[in-house]
């Protein structure tokens, strides 16, 4: 073994592929930036120095050290913290307050430590329901509206029929597994109207953690016949999905297929408080998780309405959970009036099924013609509503 | 009427609230002579109440009524915890059938005119399907099972029993919010004074209190003329759990449901704090009572709101938590002092 061959390996600093060769090919002689190859020279003069220019709080270049004729293979820091005076430290604090708030960075700060300050203490007020306006629009909203612009295309036909004030009743068709129709349907809302829409959950959301929390912060309460008219009364704009978990949880196949619209305790509580009722259809949730499977038996255990199985959600976890980007279409129909009955119209149960079914028929015929105008299922931008006046 | 000789009974006149009451009442014009009450003599001092050692739960109290020809009766001693009276067993004792004999009494009266029963608002229950705020016809959405609220219940029952038999008294109940304030001992004042606060897991209830005065003086008002009827008594507006907490600047910690029931029990066995079984459901759920027949029919316009009784009811407290609080102060202290007030001016 004494006669072993030495394979040199690399290049010693020298462009080139490695091959051994002495004299490195044409190509990789450009790419040195012209520098004729050296033998002696070491690793850290033949690499070119950086294009980019020093940072602001990057510390003074040291003057590198002669290199010894022949480099051996070591490591050196290069931005040591300990070269960073308070100064710059200052000053890079105040450049990223610049960057973060814009000039007026100081007033802006000011404004947010002052928020925090009052929502540490506690110093905000939040209705008899538990809605906390703030927290709804500066986080929930905000988290919510590019989602509902850009993942969904929100287009609105109709905004105008929501009164701008005083008591309504907005009743929607539900779909697409999870909840998004609502979500989506209070920023477009907030957005078109400067309204909040209350929205008025089942039971089970208010016996889930966080969800229950979540949803009493964000304005919604119990769909009862109490709360309804209480809301209505005190002149709020209220959202209802009467579907329930029949319309949320029903397969792709029954898609736009309304279901059987409760006991029409919604047209009650607006026959009561006689609130305008605005029939909304909403087209694309239905695609955003198409349910193709359920487990009963699981559900029935865990005490839920269904457990969803969409072509992506157990078998991708969480990464099912994103919806799919459909293109979503919202009519605000026109506002059906229920102050014009009788005293007693309430009680009346073969009105308030006449009303039910009108409101019913409203939104599916609605939906139908949407679907009719819609090219397809995913493709489309925002631009008819560009034309619609804000 | 008979302003002119109004002899008022209070029951529960051992407790700091039931003593502070029948003072107040003694104090107040048109009432001539007030009676305390109790089986055990009241600690503090009670004016011009004259004291009457006599057990509600046995016919005692009949030869009270009648030898002192009392017109008016406040009925206060529906305990919400067992406290110094004993087991959960002399609870229900003292709070049942002390209103069996108590109402069986009044029945044989026939100069009583009025009686009036501080209920309470956990008659409601606490759950999922609560409406945000209960009128005073509806019913609770499950009907309690044990404790305070079921013992609530039967007194109302009760109550209910005794106004169809004597329709010429007019009985006044009133469901009262937690009462809150410097002096009260209940399981919320007890749950707050924790050093460090349990919540539940993902749940903000909403939250109403009375400050124990507005109870006073509910009580008082009820007493010098209030109409029958029920009616439901709490300060305006609502807090939240969590809310509450900061203003208290209390460190609190969150578990799940059930380890707050477990700590609850085991704090409730140790005697460290009054923490009732359903007061877990009440921190879960919350609840809210309509006080608008408060207005209307009462007449009767608490002093202090939630937000105020509550932190009148902080004063006497020291705060354990409020790091938070802290350190955005000193955060603050960097940012130019002029910036902050001109962001002051323009809120709200």
């Amino acid at each position: 073994m004494g006669d072993a061959e030495i394979i040199p390996i690399g290049t010693r600093g020298r462009p080139g592929r490695g091959t051994g060769n002495a004299r490195p090919s044409s190509a990789a002689r450009n790419l040195a930036g012209g520098t004729p190859p050296t033998q002696s020279s070491s690793a850290d003069d033949s690499v070119p120095p950086p294009p980019t220019p020093p940072r602001k709080a990057a510390p003074p270049k040291q003057a590198a050290p002669a290199p010894p004729p022949v480099p051996p293979a070591t490591t050196r820091e290069r931005a040591p913290l300990a070269g960073i005076t308070p100064g710059e430290w200052l000053g890079a604090f105040q450049f990223a307050a610049k960057e973060l708030f814009g000039e007026q960075w100081e007033p802006q700060l000011a404004r947010l430590l002052f928020f925090l300050r009052r929502r540490v203490t506690g110093d905000y007020a939040v209705d008899e329901y538990g809605f906390d306006a703030e927290i709804t629009e500066r986080f929930l909203m905000t988290a919510l509206r590019p989602i509902a612009e850009k993942w969904f295309r929100i287009e609105v036909i109709g905004a105008d029929n929501i009164p701008t004030e005083g008591g309504a009743l907005v009743v929607s068709n539900h779909s697409g597994t999870l909840p998004m129709d609502a979500l989506m349907t209070l920023v477009t809302v907030h957005d078109h109207t400067g309204r909040h829409l209350r929205p008025l959950g089942a039971d089970l959301v208010f016996q889930m953690p966080v969800v229950s929390s979540l949803a009493r912060k964000s304005g919604a309460t119990l769909a009862c016949g109490e709360d309804a008219e209480r809301m209505l009364a005190g002149g709020e704009l209220v959202g209802v999905w009467p579907e329930g978990f029949k319309g949320i949880g029903k397969p792709y196949s029954e898609r736009y297929k309304l279901q059987r619209f409760g006991r029409g305790g919604f047209v009650s509580a607006a026959l009561r408080t006689g609130v305008p009722i605005i029939p909304l259809s909403v087209v694309g949730a239905e695609e955003i998780y198409p349910l193709v499977g359920n487990v009963p038996s699981l559900a029935r255990l865990l005490g839920v309405p269904y457990i969803p199985i969409t072509p992506f959600f157990p078998l991708l976890g969480p990464l099912g959970l994103v919806p799919l980007p459909s293109k979503w279409l919202l009519e605000f129909g026109e506002p059906i009036r229920t102050d014009e009955f009788d005293e007693g119209a309430a009680d009346d149960p073969m009105l308030v099924f006449n009303v039910t079914d009108q409101v019913r028929e409203t939104i599916q015929q609605t939906l139908y013609s949407l679907l009719m105008q819609r090219d397809s299922v995913f493709k489309g931008s925002r631009q008819r509503e560009a034309q619609l006046p804000e | 009427m008979s302003a002119a000789s109004k002899v008022v009974l209070v029951t529960g006149v051992s407790r700091d609230l039931g003593r502070r009451c029948a003072r107040a009442l003694a104090a107040a014009p048109g009432i001539d002579r007030v009676i305390g009450v109790d089986v055990v003599p009241p600690r503090g001092d009670i004016g011009e109440v004259s004291f009457v050692r006599a057990d509600i739960r046995n016919p005692v109290i009949a030869k009270v009524i009648a030898k002192e020809d009392v017109d008016t009766v406040v009925h206060m001693s529906v305990i919400a915890t067992p406290g110094s009276a004993g087991g959960r067993h002399t609870m229900k004792e003292l709070n049942v059938i002390g209103t069996m004999q108590l109402l069986a009494a009044a029945q044989q009266a026939p100069g009583l005119r009025h009686l009036i029963v501080k209920s309470t608002s956990t008659v409601y229950g606490a759950s999922n399907r609560d409406p945000a705020m209960f009128t005073e016809e509806m019913e609770p959405r499950r009907a309690p099972r044990s404790g305070y609220a079921k013992d609530a219940a039967e007194v109302e029952g009760y109550v209910r029993g005794f106004s169809r038999r004597r329709p010429d008294v007019r009985v006044t109940l009133l469901r009262c919010a937690n009462v809150i304030g410097p002096h009260v001992q209940s399981p919320i004042t007890s749950y707050f004074r924790l050093p460090v606060v349990p919540t539940v897991l993902g749940f903000d209830p909403r939250l109403q209190f009375l400050h124990q005065d507005d109870l006073i003086g509910v009580l008082r008002h009820a007493a010098l003329d209030g109409p029958s009827g029920v009616f439901n008594v709490a300060g305006d507006g609502v807090l939240m759990l969590s809310q509450a907490i900061r203003r208290l600047q209390r460190s609190s910690v969150t578990l799940p449901g059930f380890a707050v029931g477990g700590l609850g029990s085991v704090l409730r066995q140790a005697r460290l704090a009054e923490f009732s079984p359903e007061q877990l459901g009440f921190l879960t759920y919350g609840r809210g009572i309509d006080t608008t027949r408060m207005r209307t029919d009462l007449g009767f316009e608490p002093r202090w709101t939630t937000a105020g009784a509550f932190e009148d009811f902080s004063r006497s407290l020291t705060r354990t938590g409020g790091y938070a609080t802290r350190v955005i102060d000193s955060a603050s202290r960097l940012v130019d002092p002029a910036a902050i007030e001109l962001t002051e001016v323009p809120r709200g």
